[in-house]
């Protein structure tokens, strides 16, 4: 008695279709957007956002939430479009130090058993705050480099979707196939018999901060590339939309269930919903409506599946 | 010597403490000249997060992953409603009321039935409440800025007895929310399901019915702090609910209210708020810029969590 | 044992291990000889799932002894264990619900990385499953949370005697059955008699008396922390099994004299997959059967049939008595005096307030006809000793004007005196005309009872009145059939 779909597959399922379902609507209501220009212009803005969803989703994959996402992409940010500029060694040595502090928040929380929730609430304060100190004003300029990476012309696709791809099949090696990864979706998973097995939860914990801090600075980057300057505020909605993205791509918030795939897909789709909006003439003012809607709309598509396979289960 | 160990047990001594060094750093600076100045302005500034924060804490009360994140918009949504519907006449004052509260109730309404329908997490239903909340707001307002009617701007800027109007309701509401809290068979309900929502169920609370109340509760304060907060500064802004967001969720958990639930402090919002402004205006009197502001409260908050750890000895 | 003596895989001398007030461990010696199955039995409590947290590195001990092959381990824990080739199937889930049957194998296994590991990991789990469940139709590449149970359970079986370098020597089972089907506990047996017969060893616990005797070669009984019975397995009956971890006071509670209820009104009933159950005005209703098979669920349908989660009843109708303390009985931040009075606000109130007069009042008074010891009601619950916890838990399902009240073996780990104190304020509020629906897992407390459900899997399948309500007629009625 096998299902026909293994469970990670449907996790991906219901993604995929929205976005499909959501790029044929805007295809339809504006032909034109079926082009090279047309798709890069819809995704654009989905590179960062989807970066930044792949680094809360590492976080969620070990059963905690960052709410400092948003202020820490804007810090990243602020220092890509100032120091790594004008002083690349001593930028990159910042950013890393930044990745290092993810690492050892994921230790504390850890050794304390503090809720994330409130430690990253915390954070949010710190990363704000140290860019409004580096940019007071809005300002800086891209590095001529992230520039160049994000406005260059691949062949056949875009570069927002063959970024979006590349970032989806690195996240899914590095957290579906590796052992790391298997680890630390473990530790989501159940802790205590990773613990069993005597692996160090306290490691694998870190690790996911680090690395979730990792995609986040990459994230940063992508942004400014594509601004050309930055402010302190630059980025605050990612918190939110991280957040959004990861369930919407198929994550669970507890349980280690996480599909880098998905997150990537739930990242473009809620990017598209804004797009489909004004294609279909309705005010720009209900763009983030769309994406609560949207949200409500494949959980609750969610929760039937996930009945009538239990019902198929029971009988 | 009993007594000062049994005060240095409560939870909330300690944001009142923090609050009042920082104050006295402050007018040490300014030799004295300001300190009535300062205080009004504490206390104004801290009454609107008081509203807020109380209606976070009794949602965080009801235990590990309670949290509302709808509160910023449905305070921005009310404010802007309010005022467009009153339409600086001041016989629409009460109308105008009427319909903040009614937009509490409808917030609160939704979330819950989100939360129950969709079996999810408060956390994103209220996350997907917010973006829908926040569009409605963002339509009502058109970016017209209208100025609220005149007795309430009047009112909510002015002082009584020399101390500000909006702290006075704030008192009012914080005093009906302690009733609840602690006199009330309600607040123990919410008590027993932040403790043990399983064992709560099982001594025969009403859980459902009990949860629902308390997320309507938390929009209803938080869309009349929309409501004195877009009067106070003179019209609705688009942002002006964005700040509350965190700093809801701040003050209660530096107020002493346990961030695992159960245990709540309604004395320590106070100098939670108190405490969150005065910094402030504390650095900015040093001279400090609002990057340094923002970096000490993250770090206060970090380090009161460390301290305090998941929950909070005492008893109650 | 013939020849010279053989070295114990593990040996532990005289473990201690406490939490808190509660001893655990109290003193407790056990060697694990090379190709013997040593079964493990004793209640809920008894100490044995403590033991096999020593034995596999998971506790330390406070104070005794580990050693190994004839050797003194100082530093001994769950790396040092798994080196030593001791594996675990524990009662709950230990594996990883959102990972793959391969990918949890990576997770048991440390030494099984580098590149290409999937495949490594796929033979390992395969190879295993094959040998110990043949024909088992389990793919490895499904995630563990799609599994059936029983397939949950045949994986982490299959996991504890797979081989990825270091080979199996001791594999403790924790109730290995309790989701298999009879064909499939064959054939787990089997092999761990043919893993025995090749030098191997298996601590097994279940509480399937029959599987035990049947598997064992040596059988241990545990109660309250220490070791009572250390036999050859040919020298232990089921019986003989059943009567060595029973209670320690035997015949000091008496039924009271058989009342005639035909009269009564039912004021419970719940219908099922077995034979229906009901229960009359004033009478002390038994639920007994083996741990597990469905009585604390009978309870919860209970409850929920009987209360509301949207709006407070004005008249309750039921009220309920937590087993598991922690889990559905205490609030832990409150004192004694909160947690007595939440189940009986709605009395102690007008409008809404709490009357805290009236509610120190009633309490104080509830503290006095039960004996709570403390000095004062402001205390923190948890200064209590566990027994005196469950009195709290008593006091506030007495207090309700609640008509039935469910009990969920609430007696675990209670001392004797409390128990009897209690015992007879059930029989007489019994004959005030409440009505009591007790799971008990003690036998001493089910045959207090007028008249007794037995249990097994899930439905009721016996019904004993009077004095029929016997030890040996609600044995017989458990273990009907379970020799299959």
């Amino acid at each position: 008695m096998r299902p026909a779909f293994s469970a990670d597959a449907m996790r991906l399922a219901i993604p995929a279709l929205s976005l499909t379902v959501l790029l044929a609507a805007v295809f339809w209501l504006q032909p034109r957007a079926m082009s090279y220009v047309g798709l890069n212009l819809l995704f654009n803005l989905a590179v960062p956002i989807a970066l930044a969803t792949i680094a809360q989703m590492l976080i969620i994959a070990v059963n905690d939430l960052d709410l400092s996402m948003g202020t820490f992409v804007s810090f990243v940010a602020c220092v890509t479009a100032t120091f790594l500029r004008d002083a690349p060694l001593l930028g990159t040595l910042i950013l890393a130090g930044a990745v290092l502090v993810y690492a050892v928040l994921g230790v504390v929380i850890h050794l304390r058993d503090l809720p994330s929730i409130v430690v990253s609430l915390g954070m949010s304060f710190v990363w704000g705050g140290l860019a409004v100190l580096l940019l007071p004003a809005p300002g800086g300029q891209a590095p001529d480099w992230a520039r160049a990476l994000m406005t260059t012309k691949p062949p056949l696709a875009p570069i927002a979707i063959v970024a979006s791809i590349v970032i989806a099949l690195g996240a899914h090696l590095l957290v579906m196939r590796s052992s790391l990864g298997v680890l630390i979706r473990g530790v989501g998973g159940n802790e205590r018999s990773v613990e069993r097995a005597g692996w160090s939860v306290l490691a694998a914990r870190a690790a996911a901060y680090g690395l979730a801090g990792f995609f986040a600075v990459l994230a940063g980057i992508a942004l400014v590339g594509l601004t050309t300057s930055a402010d302190a505020n630059i980025a605050l909605r990612y918190t939110l939309l991280s957040i959004a993205g990861v369930i919407l791509g198929g994550g669970e918030f507890i349980g280690g269930r996480v599909s880098p795939v998905g997150a990537v897909i739930g990242a473009l789709t809620l990017t598209l919903a804004g797009s489909f909006l004004s294609f279909l003439r309705i005010s720009p003012d209900w763009q983030i409506g769309a994406q609560g809607v949207i949200l409500i709309i494949v959980l609750a598509l969610r929760l039937f599946l996930n009945r009538v396979e239990k019902r198929e289960k029971g009988q | 010597m009993r007594m000062l160990d049994r005060v240095a047990r409560k939870p909330w001594i300690w944001s009142w403490v923090a609050a009042f060094v920082v104050w006295f750093a402050t007018i040490i600076v300014t030799g004295g000249a300001s300190t009535l100045d300062l205080s009004q302005a504490a206390l104004t500034f801290a009454a609107f997060s008081i509203i807020v924060g109380i209606g976070q804490m009794f949602v965080i009360t009801l235990g590990p992953g309670n949290v509302d994140l709808s509160v910023p918009s449905t305070m921005t949504l009310a404010g802007t409603v309010a005022l467009k519907l009153m339409d600086v006449d001041n016989a629409m004052i009460l109308p105008g009321l009427g319909v903040t509260v009614l937009i509490g109730i409808g917030v609160g309404i939704l979330n819950y039935a989100l939360i129950k329908a969709l079996r999810i997490p408060p956390i994103i239903a209220t996350l997907s409440m917010s973006f829908i909340v926040q569009s409605a707001a963002i339509w009502t307002n058109r970016g017209l800025r209208i100025k609220p009617p005149n007795f309430l701007a009047d009112f909510t800027t002015a002082n009584t007895l020399g101390i500000p109007n909006v702290a006075v309701i704030a008192l009012v509401i914080s005093v009906i929310a302690w009733f609840l809290l602690e006199r009330t068979i309600y607040g123990r309900w919410i008590s027993a399901i932040g403790q043990s929502m399983p064992a709560a169920k099982m001594a025969g609370i009403p859980v459902d019915g009990t949860r629902f109340v308390t997320y309507v509760f938390c929009a209803v304060l938080a869309s009349l702090a929309g409501y004195l907060l877009a009067c106070f500064s003179g019209g609705a802004a688009l942002n002006m609910g964005s700040e509350y967001l965190l700093m809801s969720i701040a003050v209660v958990v530096l107020g002493g209210t346990a961030v695992a639930g159960g245990d709540s402090n309604v004395p320590g919002i106070w100098g939670a708020s108190l405490f969150m402004f005065l910094v402030v205006s504390m650095l900015n009197t040093y001279g400090l810029g609002a990057g340094i502001r923002l970096i000490m409260t993250g770090l206060i908050i970090i380090s009161v969590i460390m301290l305090a750890g998941g929950r909070l000895p005492g008893v109650r | 044992m013939t020849g010279e003596k053989l070295k114990a895989i593990v040996e532990v001398t005289d473990a201690k291990v406490s939490f808190g007030a509660v001893k655990a461990l109290d003193g407790v010696t056990l060697a694990i000889l090379p190709g013997e199955c040593l079964g493990l039995v004793g209640h809920n409590g008894a100490g044995k799932s403590t033991i096999v947290s020593v034995i596999n590195g998971g506790l330390t001990p406070h104070q005794g002894i580990i050693s190994g092959d004839g050797e003194v381990l100082t530093r001994y824990g769950i790396n040092a264990a798994r080196a030593r080739g001791v594996r675990c199937v524990f009662q709950e889930l230990s594996l990883c619900p959102n990972l793959t049957v391969v990918e949890n194998t990576r997770i048991m296994h440390r030494h099984l990385g580098g590149f290409g590991w999937r495949k490594r990991a796929k033979e390992v789990i395969e190879r295993s499953l094959a040998a110990v469940f043949p024909g088992h139709g389990i793919a490895s590449d499904r995630s563990v949370g799609e599994l059936s149970i029983a397939e949950r359970q045949m994986v982490e079986i299959a996991m504890a005697f797979s081989d990825a370098g270091v080979a199996p020597r001791l594999v403790i089972l924790d109730e290995p059955t309790s989701s298999l089907d009879a064909s499939l506990a064959e054939q787990m047996l089997t092999y761990v008699r043919r893993f025995i017969a090749a030098g191997g060893s298996v601590i097994f616990i279940s509480h399937i008396l029959n599987e035990i005797l049947t598997t064992a070669s040596r059988i241990v009984v545990m109660k309250d922390g220490r070791i009572v019975a250390d036999r050859p397995a040919g020298d232990w009956t089921e019986r003989g099994l059943v009567e060595a971890t029973g209670s320690v006071v035997k015949g000091e509670a008496h039924r009271g004299a058989v009342r005639d209820l035909a009269a009564a009104p039912v004021v419970v009933e719940q219908g099922g997959s077995g034979m229906p159950f009901h229960a009359k005005r004033g009478e002390l209703v038994g639920l007994a059967g083996l741990a597990g098979h469905g009585q604390t669920r009978m309870l919860m349908k209970l409850h929920a049939a009987q209360s509301s989660d949207w709006l407070p009843r004005r008249d309750p109708a039921v009220t309920f008595v937590a087993g598991d303390r922690r889990l559905n009985g205490v609030f832990e931040l409150w004192s004694i005096l909160k947690n007595l009075s939440i189940g009986s606000l709605g009395d102690l109130a007008s409008r809404g307030m709490v009357n805290a007069a009236a509610e120190a009042e009633r309490s104080a008074e509830w503290k006095r006809r039960i004996d709570i010891r403390t000095q004062d009601l402001a205390n923190r619950i948890l200064s209590l000793s566990g027994g005196n916890q469950q009195k709290v838990l008593f006091a506030r399902a007495l207090s309700t004007r609640a008509p039935v009240v469910l009990m969920d073996d609430p007696m675990r780990g209670i001392d004797v005196g409390t128990k009897q104190e209690v015992y007879e304020i059930v029989r007489q509020q019994a004959v005030g005309g409440r009505t009591f629906v007790w799971y008990s897992t003690e036998m001493e407390e089910v045959c207090l009872c007028d008249r007794v459900y037995v249990f097994r899997e899930g439905a009721i399948v016996a019904e004993l009145a009077g004095d029929a309500v016997s030890e040996e007629n609600i044995l017989a009625a458990s273990f009907r059939g379970a020799a299959a």
